[in-house]
């Protein structure tokens, strides 16, 4: 039965990105918030990226998890604000990504004005930890997603961008 | 379709919903709004409909692009402007407060009652008109999405804020293809040029006030357009000159997409668009 927020929270750290299915959506930073009052659960969600077309199915497993676990109506209440950054994806679940061949994000760039010259340190290979690697292209198979091949082990891989 | 140039002319949002829902022509009888509303309505429309035209503009390069990551990075553009126009139009929706979601406004509207400034409804042309648009357009994106993340409506500064952040990498990603395509070979240094020849003109209206940015300002959303244009040319000429272009000095101004008074290319764009939802209204899946 659910009945506080720490059980709301529980539930959702079963529910795992669709795209990335290591880590929950808790891991990803993206729930804001939860109440429980009786049998209704609200839930607050940030999207991760505007044009994410998982965030529709993020919200209907949320939904679905919910009721599976006792509630009886559940409603998902979407903020902008604060926008969502990849820095609140936490230590264990940086290295799930590392150890499922996905280079964790770097720190976030600071807010305000993009330089236009890139000077970015270089992604780490997750599979053989060299940091001899360059960027093959800045948007990937998803849209949180960059692609960088190792000039160590000559292997292609995804990062997770910093955002 | 009942709407016509003159009727859009008044400033009046236009647009009269063909939607299953709400009923039809409800702006007739309906008591005139609060002027603010009406101005802040206008206001997020426009914004919403460069993102929703220009996206759908890059999503004519999916299964186009000149290399596979190229393809990639224009759908994944074009996907991040479609979700901004979603937000945007959702909320202009609201604010005007007809029962009008993002996707009635988005497929039930003629081309008179888009509010697009008029350089992103040009065709796509080839890869390097795309590329410099995209980059005319972004650079003035995020200096307008910086003023308006401090805009004094939070709704609005939520999601100029959540846009930033990612319109700055589409900013990073044009203004290195731009380098790369001036500066490149003869051929793709010529049509660089010819792109941003063509394009200059266009980008005036991007900067233009007029009575709606005045009353979304007494409201508290206040953006310096001169301001914005005076970095924006700042960051035009650092990037064009890196890319070996000429900026062009001619200061004719195509202008009306804010008025609703558009090129022909906006209409058969809309036609493909909007097919789907109108041959089959109300339909869910």
């Amino acid at each position: 039965m659910l009945t506080t927020r720490d059980d709301v929270y529980a539930v959702l750290s079963g529910v795992m990105d669709p795209e990335v299915p290591v880590i929950s959506v808790v891991d990803l930073g993206i729930i804001r918030d939860a109440r429980v009052e009786g049998d209704a659960v609200q839930v607050t969600v940030t999207p991760t990226y505007s044009g994410c077309p998982a965030m529709r199915e993020i919200e209907d497993d949320i939904r679905s998890a919910l009721v599976a676990a006792g509630a009886a109506s559940v409603q998902v209440n979407t903020v902008f604000s604060p926008a969502w950054t990849t820095d609140w994806i936490g230590p264990e679940a940086r290295e799930k990504l590392r150890a499922y061949g996905i280079a964790p994000p770097g720190k976030a760039e600071p807010q305000g004005l993009v330089t236009l010259t890139r000077a970015r340190p270089a992604a780490v290979c997750p599979f053989c930890g060299s940091a001899d690697t360059r960027l093959q292209s800045e948007f990937g198979s998803t849209a949180c997603k960059a692609i960088h091949v190792c000039r160590e082990c000559r292997q292609p891989f995804d990062e997770f961008k910093a955002f | 379709m009942s709407n016509d140039q003159s009727h859009n002319d008044t400033g009046e949002p236009g647009g009269v919903a063909q939607a299953p829902k709400p009923a039809a022509n409800v702006s007739v009888a309906a008591p005139r709004r609060a002027p603010i509303e009406n101005a802040l309505f206008e206001y997020v429309l426009r914004l919403g409909d460069d993102r929703l035209v220009l996206g759908h503009r890059m999503s004519e390069w999916c299964g186009h692009g000149p290399i596979l990551e190229e393809d990639i990075a224009l759908s994944n553009i074009a996907l991040d402007l479609v979700g901004h126009a979603a937000s945007l139009l959702n909320l202009a929706g609201e604010i005007e407060g007809k029962g009008r979601d993002g996707d009635a406004l988005a497929y039930w509207r003629e081309a008179v009652a888009y509010r697009n400034a008029l350089i992103v409804e040009l065709p796509k042309g080839d890869f390097g008109f795309t590329i410099v648009r995209q980059f005319l357009f972004d650079a003035y994106s995020v200096l307008l999405w910086d003023a308006l993340s401090h805009a004094g409506d939070e709704r609005i500064a939520a999601l100029a804020a959540k846009c930033l952040k990612e319109d700055k990498y589409h900013l990073r990603h044009s203004s290195e293809w731009v380098v790369r395509l001036g500066d490149g070979t003869p051929e793709s240094h010529e049509r660089a040029q010819r792109a941003l020849d063509e394009l200059w003109r266009f980008t005036f209206e991007l900067f233009e006030r007029d009575a709606v940015d005045d009353a979304v300002a007494a409201h508290g959303v206040v953006v310096d357009h001169d301001a914005i244009r005076s970095r924006w040319n700042g960051m035009v000429a650092e990037v064009t000159s890196r890319a070996t272009l000429t900026l062009p000095t001619d200061t004719v101004a195509m202008r009306g997409g804010r008025h609703g008074r558009h090129t022909e290319h906006l209409g058969h764009m809309l036609a493909e668009m909007q097919i789907v939802a109108r041959s089959h209204p109300g339909a869910s899946w």
